[in-house]
């Protein structure tokens, strides 16, 4: 339960990341920690290289951008929480970012992060899916922008390439009416489902290897969830429908 | 780094956990260390007054930062924290293991919440696992902490 042996990199501006990412052979990128440094406990990743962007300056910033909101790479998810711009263009992830994990959690843990662990079962990548979002991802090759419909390739996978840094999550006003559903073992667990509704669009995560897009009128149809300790198939269908009844009643 | 006000030897090993760092190269045993994957909430500990998981961080993460353990809330021979002073008037433990983390995490939940109400309790407190009380003196505990901070 001790991280595996790794060459620490703490670089101070985002052209020295790239820099890094760019040279270095497996290398991992270090924001909030939440998530990787778990995986590194339970020797579950073995990074040869961390990056560690906690020491860039200026990078966790919350704005408005294109009528919509854009979160920085280190812009932890209690400040999306708290924030009042975040509240009034994007209430939907204001209401997302309450249901990750615990306050204490969300203090230290990033939006970015958690887009670019890409967990099926995580909310802030099925609301970007479900808002139209995109990512910015920065590197020596320069910048460009990834539509969240082509961002999640598999379970915790990415088109973000290894020499990439995501600097920028930006998510759209959010249409009314929203809503974001889920069902948990335990409060603040990962969800069993869950359901993202942005106007007509329907997202729902949990269920697939990656967030996927579904038709409100048969949410279920085509998937084909996992079976673990804590639901069956079937349940999960189960949870999908009755959620997305929910999240369309209003 | 600075921790409960005094400053400290960086780690030598980046592979330190914040936690180790604090028990084994510091000497603070009040932080506890349960799960070491976030879960549990023991190794709760506040950075720049805000609680976070010191299991979830790396020791030269804290460097240039304010750290502030269990130890450091009521220093030898003050009176107790008023978070302190509730748990002990509300029977908030009983083996004691948990408490550190649960204290931490109050602390920060009441900076945010002076006055909770009783959702924001249990919100503040979920991220925190006591296998003892069953959560009932616990709840009644931070009550109290509100009523002894105003």
């Amino acid at each position: 339960m001790k991280p595996p042996r790794f060459e620490y990199h703490a670089p101070s501006t985002v052209d020295e990341t790239c820099a890094l990412l760019a040279s270095l052979e497996d290398a991992k990128v270090l924001a909030g920690g939440q998530s990787l440094m778990p995986l590194l406990n339970f020797r579950l990743a073995r990074p040869a290289h961390l990056v560690d962007i906690n020491r860039i300056g200026g990078l966790d910033r919350i704005y408005e951008r294109d009528r919509g909101v854009a979160v920085q790479a280190l812009a932890r998810q209690a400040a999306v929480e708290d924030s009042e711009l975040v509240a009034s263009v994007c209430p939907l992830l204001s209401a997302a970012v309450r249901l990750v994990a615990h306050r204490v959690i969300r203090n230290r843990g990033t939006v970015c992060g958690s887009i670019a662990h890409a967990d099926p079962a995580s909310e802030l990548p099925a609301v970007l899916l479900a808002l139209g979002g995109h990512v910015v991802a920065r590197s020596k090759r320069g910048e460009r922008k990834i539509e969240a419909g082509g961002l999640f390739a598999g379970v915790f996978e990415t088109s973000i390439a290894p020499d990439e840094l995501l600097v920028e999550a930006w998510f759209p006003k959010s249409p009314k009416p929203f809503a974001i559903f889920e069902e948990s073992r335990r409060h603040g667990d990962f969800a069993l489902a869950g359901v993202v509704r942005a106007g007509d669009t329907l997202a729902l995560f949990g269920v697939a290897p990656t967030p996927v897009l579904a038709d409100a009128k048969d949410p279920s149809r085509g998937l084909q969830p996992s079976s673990d300790l804590e639901a069956t198939p079937e349940f999960r269908l189960h949870l999908v429908r009755a959620l997305t009844l929910k999240a369309f009643a209003a | 780094m600075r921790i409960n006000g005094f400053d400290h030897y960086p780690p030598q090993d980046a592979r330190r956990l914040l936690s180790d760092y604090l028990r084994h190269d510091v000497g603070l045993t009040g932080t506890h260390v349960g799960c070491e994957h976030g879960v549990c909430g023991c190794c709760t500990i506040l950075l720049n007054g805000a609680p976070v998981r010191s299991c979830l961080m790396l020791a030269v993460q804290a460097e240039g930062h304010e750290v502030t353990t269990i130890e450091g809330l009521a220093p030898d021979g003050e009176p107790l924290h008023a978070v302190q002073q509730a748990f002990h008037e509300c029977h908030g433990l009983q083996c004691g293991f948990c408490t550190p983390g649960f204290v931490m995490s109050v602390v920060g939940l009441l900076a945010q919440h002076p006055h909770p109400t009783d959702e924001e309790i249990d919100e503040g407190i979920a991220g925190n696992l006591c296998r003892c009380t069953g959560y009932a003196s616990i709840r009644r505990a931070v009550r109290r902490a509100a009523e002894l901070s105003r």
